[in-house]
């Protein structure tokens, strides 16, 4: 076991610190040794062509992919060893997937209320009033009794990013969010993205959405063959990007 | 999710009807021309029937209470099992999925007949002294094992038609497990298995009359001693028959639409 935090974390030490992270499927290597620091309020955009191990990366910070070797600290603590308590790192960290994943049997304010009532065990009046702030930030304030099946899939999305926040997390995932939806809505989803990391939550965003990337992300991190080839500020990486690999990908995409 | 058919819709209503009604028009049809042949100087057909239809429907009281209670008990047993089947313990779900695997796969008589022949007729229990154990008791036993085993395959499969992403989502909402399958998975399932777990019901109270055969006094055996009592016409065999299933395509008949209905609204949804 190499270097552990101190107990208490302090905000100037990253807030999610990744170190020699390996993970295969089978015989297939994904991550063939990822070291990545985030720091609180960072926003972080991950590009790269489809099968470079982005998602698979995003998943492990959460603990929702189990991971070969190497170590992931999260506010300094060991997330990666055999007795991790799970449960208490998924309250700080929120995770948007690219299918939304709401609840289909329960409202939209009860997708939002569910965890904090039953996970942090809060009460009743308590998590209603913050569920429907939150809805209403998401401006979905009057969609809150409809069930998510009468909502188009950009509704759906910012439900779905209501209901994580509703835990108050340290840091938000996204998981290629926009990718499933259609080309009209990804804007309004991407404006409530914006909208949380000016507001300083920590954000690491598997993306395809490169203007976006370019817009909103404090460093741009492009990763293929289950490495990072490349990162840096998004004007960097955009505009002078040093790898051919990056180069290559950008030219197809932009 | 949206409310699809609050109202009964008109053409299930329509078939029902339809149903019934045709049903009733081969009974009478039936009973018309048997008891136009058996014009003798005994009894009409349709007389000895009307005389032995109360002994008739008591016997079927019984089929109707041997299916409830089976399929009560194959409810509670079936989910337990079903949930067995899907522990992440080797121990607890490969003894589930043989116990599953050996009931459905087995005809209903002969686990009927198994069941009859080593379950005593009589036990000695503590305060109660020697019980006797009714053959309809046995029989339900019978019936409920093969149900059982099929509820858990249901349940088993219900959870596993469950999205992925609904696993993971309530997990990064830091869920347990129990949580996510109480108030996530299990839910969504119960809508899915509505359907066949009404289906299992219908087929469970069509079954029952096999318990004849071993000498339970449900609707069919009824139906027979009081033939043989009657004197064993050959006349009243198609009024008798003929009633027998009426009664039983009464009580089935609604539920095979309602399951009908409930199917049609759970796909559109």
């Amino acid at each position: 076991m190499s270097t552990e935090y101190a107990v208490s974390w302090s905000p100037d030490q990253p807030i999610i610190d990744i170190r020699g992270l390996h993970k295969s499927f089978g015989s297939f290597e994904v991550l063939k040794g990822i070291d990545l620091s985030v720091h609180q309020g960072e926003v972080i955009c991950i590009i790269g062509p489809s099968g470079s191990g982005k998602s698979t990366l995003i998943r492990t910070i959460n603990g929702l992919t189990p991971i070969n070797k190497g170590e992931i600290f999260v506010e300094g603590q060991l997330i990666t060893g055999p007795k991790v308590d799970k449960l208490a790192l998924r309250r700080k960290v929120g995770m948007v997937f690219q299918q939304y994943n709401l609840f289909p049997h329960r409202t939209v304010l009860d997708n939002v209320m569910m965890a904090p009532r039953l996970v942090l065990k809060e009460p009743k009046a308590e998590v209603r009033e913050r569920a429907r702030a939150l809805l209403a930030k998401v401006r979905l304030a009057e969609k809150e009794d409809h069930f998510p099946g009468e909502l188009s899939g950009g509704q759906q999305q910012r439900v779905a990013i209501a209901r994580s926040l509703c835990m108050r997390p340290d840091m938000m995932l996204f998981d290629e969010v926009t990718a499933a939806l259609d080309p009209e809505t990804v804007k309004e989803v991407l404006n409530t993205i914006k909208e949380l990391a000016t507001e300083g939550m920590t954000c690491v965003l598997v993306t395809h959405e490169m203007g976006f990337a370019r817009e909103i992300a404090d460093r741009v991190i492009f990763t293929d063959g289950g490495r990072i080839v490349e990162m840096g500020p998004p004007a960097q990486i955009f505009s002078d990007p040093q790898d051919t690999r990056t180069k290559e990908f950008l030219s197809q995409v932009l | 999710m949206t409310k699809v058919s609050t109202v009964p819709r008109p053409n299930s209503l329509v078939s029902i009807l339809a149903g019934a009604a045709l049903l009733l028009a081969a009974l009478a049809v039936g009973v018309i021309t048997v008891s136009q042949v058996a014009q003798g100087p005994a009894d009409s057909s349709l007389n000895v029937l009307r005389r032995w239809c109360p002994f008739i429907l008591q016997g079927f009281m019984l089929n109707i209470l041997m299916s409830v209670i089976a399929m009560i008990l194959a409810t509670i047993s079936g989910v337990v099992l079903g949930f067995m089947q899907i522990s992440h313990l080797a121990i607890v779900r490969q003894p589930a999925r043989f116990v599953t695997h050996v009931f459905r796969n087995s005809p209903w008589l002969v686990i009927l007949f198994a069941i009859m022949l080593m379950v005593p007729f009589e036990i000695t229990l503590p305060y109660f002294g020697l019980v006797m154990i009714p053959g309809w008791v046995k029989a339900t036993i019978g019936f409920t094992l093969p149900v059982m085993a099929n509820i858990a395959e249901i349940l088993r499969g219900a959870v596993a038609s469950i999205p992925t992403g609904q696993w993971e989502s309530a997990e990064s909402l830091a869920f347990s497990r129990m949580q996510t399958m109480r108030h996530v998975i299990l839910p969504q399932c119960v809508r899915r298995m509505l359907p066949s777990w009404m289906n299992w019901f219908a087929l469970l109270t069509l079954m029952t009359p096999i318990a004849a055969i071993l000498g339970v006094n449900e609707a069919l055996g009824n139906t027979q001693a009081a033939m043989e009592a009657a004197g064993s016409s050959p006349d009243l065999l198609i009024p008798f028959y003929l009633f027998l299933m009426c009664i039983f395509f009464i009580f089935i008949y609604p539920v095979s639409v309602w399951t009908k209905r409930l199917e049609r609204r759970f796909s559109t949804t």
